[in-house]
């Protein structure tokens, strides 16, 4: 096993190792967007069909969650972005604190996925057999004060009256939001093994100005992730919310 | 015909990559682009024979009217399963994986791809995609078709769809990632003086395939994974009853697909145009058109998806937009086919086995791309979309075309694979067989389809039976076509004749390292100061050393 910073037998120069590297890393992410993108285009072209059941859809998630996740997500795009500069001047065991605090912005992130995934688990909003639009205004929580219940009925009442196959349509919506948001928990899973190999090189000082090149592209990999996540977030917290 | 130059006794290297390490281990976690382009040529052989033995039975069943040999619904399965393992696990990898895998760092001058690791983790992927689709193939099959059109598909077929969709699925990532490495390797890899223009056509088709490979694979893999969640959790993505679109799975399916096509005909055509250059003693003639058109080819090749949805009631407009760009597309195939034919053009010409499947791969590909027009056509596509005609125009490009190059590059570069010479005459023979076989099997399905007969059907009116009998005797003769090669190519590792470096002789990089060559490749890193095809520069490898060339090198163009 080679120890990372060592030239590979199959390069002549360091140089071109990292050239290598880094256009594999960035090769690598135009193939995650066409990824995403299928996603993204049965996203665009169902939304379009059943506009009135995505704002359905749409309104049942938490925007105080998902808001918030999303400024955790950012910030750990700012800490990775600090990790990659600290690497490149030299400065060791910020690299580490940063790659730490990273993680666990990551890792918080995944957390609150959880908490909202059990929410709609509880909803009978998870796409199959159970799945059922109107549970939760016919079968409120303890936390939920009437009013809120009374709009939501009164929401739904409009939206069947407008799409008499609303029901079909709102899976639809949720189909494709545990497709895509669990597609990029998935990456985000990834990345935060990624991230504690990362952590562990960086605890034994192996990155330096002259040798940062993992640092570098599992930070384009995090960043990559980050944005999927910016496109994600208004497409499915923020269009038509009424509320 | 000249033979070629007399070679005097040559010896095997005493160390090669063959035998520089022994051990199953050695082989199973080499890092060795060679080893693992060999591991892919046998995993890639095993599915041609799976995929063969289907279209076997389809043949056989079609010698009558009514079918005898199977029901209707194991039919479906027949020619579902040969398409399956055909196209994803034969044709997709053969050239790139075997021929691309191996060559393109000898071709570029460098000591392996820039990501070894990367390559054999892709033949792993590929194995286990491969068990998925054996998977489904044991038990019970699939039924769908290759195209997986839905909701058949995803909600009603009885078959054994979602192992299948998984190892597809998998099967993409090994894909993905050759492209990948293809890609960097070419950028960063190249020997010093080897200047993008400088290299072999078989690098450029591999470039614009592994463009292909990266943009394209994963949108399949996103379609075949909607499909197999809508299957197993009773999604509604792809199906009319429950507010889905099946036709949006054919505009996902097809936006891959359609450049999946080019993907299997690319490497075949940069085959050709290392194997015409160098049995036409002459450069080839336009170089720059050749490298360009594969990229146009690339390029263009993702814009015309929806011709194979001509009749699901896409809009005119739309229509017309796809039939005009499959009519661009064509164009630049054609410059490929005038560009070779003139290198042709006093060329001093020997009909070795490699020259014979090129020449054959020139006029089959051109007959497979002339009816790809006569698809592309829309009064003419209502006729004849969903026949034979269609069968027939793609196994010619794809089998006539495809096929012979990989087997013609094999034959080319068996020498610098295994050191050794295949029988000359055994092979011409073969070749010969082959295209007699492959035209009896397929032109007759040209004329079936235009009488009507429709593709995927288990039973045909009996006029039509005379042309079923014929296109079935060539599939016998066209199987000989396919197994005497893998005989004698099998014999001649260790009885044939031993090669030495050079024994056409050609001009690439990769022949001016020993056969079979060292792990490294190359004893020093090459400096490379020549054009490519520069038979001038080279007089040893000219007509009669000392004479001039034919044709000054592409520097000229």
């Amino acid at each position: 096993m080679h120890r990372t910073g060592e030239l590979y037998g199959q390069f002549q120069t360091l140089d071109q190792q990292r050239e290598s590297a880094t256009l594999g890393m960035w090769v690598f992410l135009v193939t995650e967007i066409l990824f995403f993108g299928g996603l993204f285009l049965t996203y665009t072209i169902n939304r379009h069909a059943y506009g009135v059941a995505f704002g359905v859809g749409s309104n049942t998630l938490d925007l105080k969650l998902g808001g918030f996740n999303t400024a955790v997500l950012i910030a750990s795009s700012f800490t990775m972005a600090m990790a990659v500069w600290a690497s490149q001047t030299g400065r060791k065991t910020q690299v580490t604190v940063f790659l730490i605090l990273t993680l666990i912005l990551g890792s918080t992130f995944l957390g609150i996925k959880v908490v909202e995934y059990a929410q709609k688990f509880e909803h009978h909003l998870v796409p199959g057999q159970g799945f059922d639009i109107s549970y939760h205004s016919q079968n409120p929580s303890a936390t939920d004060t009437p009013r809120e219940i009374a709009a939501e009925k009164e929401e739904l009442e409009k939206a069947f009256s407008r799409d008499p196959y609303l029901n079909s349509h709102a899976q639809l919506y949720f189909s494709l939001y545990f497709g895509m948001t669990g597609l990029h928990a998935l990456h985000m899973v990834v990345g935060a093994g990624l991230l504690i190999w990362l952590i562990r090189q960086s605890i034994r000082g192996r990155f330096t100005p002259d040798y940062n090149t993992p640092v570098e592209l599992i930070g384009l990999y995090w960043h990559f992730v980050d944005i999927v996540w910016i496109y994600l977030f208004p497409l499915l917290y923020l269009i038509d919310r009424h509320k | 015909m000249s033979a070629p130059p007399a070679t005097p006794g040559h010896q095997l290297p005493r160390e090669h990559y063959l035998n520089s390490t022994y051990g199953i281990r050695s082989w199973l976690l080499t890092t060795d682009h060679k080893r693992i382009a060999l591991l892919y040529l046998v995993s890639v052989t095993f599915f041609f024979f799976i995929g063969g033995m289907f279209a076997t039975m389809i043949r056989i069943h079609l010698l009558t009217p009514t079918g005898y040999l199977v029901t209707p619904e194991t039919y479906n399965r027949l020619f579902t399963m040969h398409g399956v393992a055909m196209i994803f696990f034969f044709l997709i990898p053969s050239i790139p994986a075997v021929l691309g895998n191996f060559l393109i760092p000898l071709m570029i001058g460098a000591k392996d791809l820039a990501f070894p690791k990367i390559n054999l983790l892709s033949w792993y992927i590929y194995l286990v995609g491969g068990c998925f689709v054996l998977y489904s193939f044991s038990t019970g099959g699939l039924d769908t078709g290759w195209t997986f059109y839905t909701p058949l598909s995803s909600v009603y077929s009885n078959s054994a769809v979602t192992p299948a969709v998984i190892g597809i699925f998998i099967n993409g990532f090994s894909s993905i990632l050759t492209g990948l490495n293809f890609v960097v390797t070419i950028h960063t890899m190249r020997a010093p003086g080897l200047t993008w223009f400088r290299m072999p056509l078989f690098v450029w088709a591999h470039y614009a395939t592994s463009i292909i490979f990266i943009l394209g694979t994963p949108v399949i893999a996103i379609t075949l994974l909607l499909a197999g969640l809508e299957r197993m959790f009773h999604l509604g993505f792809f199906n009319p009853a429950m507010g889905g679109d099946p036709i949006l799975f054919q505009h996902l399916f097809w936006f891959y697909s359609h450049p999946a096509v080019y993907i299997m005909i690319l490497p075949a055509m940069g085959v050709i145009s290392e194997i015409v250059p160098t049995f036409a003693r002459k450069p080839i003639f336009g170089y720059s058109f050749i490298a360009g058109s594969s990229i146009a080819i690339a390029v263009i090749g993702f814009f015309v998806w929806a011709h194979h949805m001509f009749l699901t009631g896409e809009s005119t407009y739309a229509a017309l937009a796809f039939s005009l760009l499959s009519y661009l597309v064509a164009i630049p195939s054609a410059v490929k086919v005038f560009n070779w034919t003139s290198t042709l053009y006093k060329g001093s010409i020997s009909y070795d086995t490699p020259m014979l499947y090129a020449l054959g791969f020139i006029g089959l590909f051109l007959i497979g791309g002339l009816t790809g027009l006569f698809l592309a056509c829309l009064g003419l596509d209502i006729h004849i979309h969903d026949t034979y005609f269609v069968v027939a125009h793609f196994h010619y490009i794809m089998v006539g075309g495809a096929v012979m190059g990989y087997v013609g590059g094999l034959h080319f570069w068996w020498p610098k694979i295994t050191g050794r010479l295949y029988p000359e005459f055994m092979a011409r023979t073969a070749a010969v067989i082959l295209f007699l076989g492959f035209n009896l099997t397929f032109f007759p399905q040209f004329i079936l389809g235009y009488l009507g007969m429709p593709r995927r059907y288990h039973t045909y009116p009996p006029e039509f039976q005379v042309f079923n009998v014929m296109s079935t005797a060539g599939a016998s003769i066209l199987a000989l076509g396919y197994l005497l090669p893998m005989i004698y190519l099998t014999w001649s590792m260790r009885y044939g004749k031993v090669a030495g470096p050079n024994p056409w002789p050609a001009t690439g990089l990769e022949w001016t390292t020993a056969s079979p060559p060292m792990t490294e490749n190359f004893p020093v890193t090459p400096e490379v100061d020549w054009e490519p095809y520069d038979f001038a520069h080279r007089p040893d490898i000219s007509l009669t050393p000392g004479t001039p060339a034919l044709a000054p090198a592409h520097g000229d163009d």
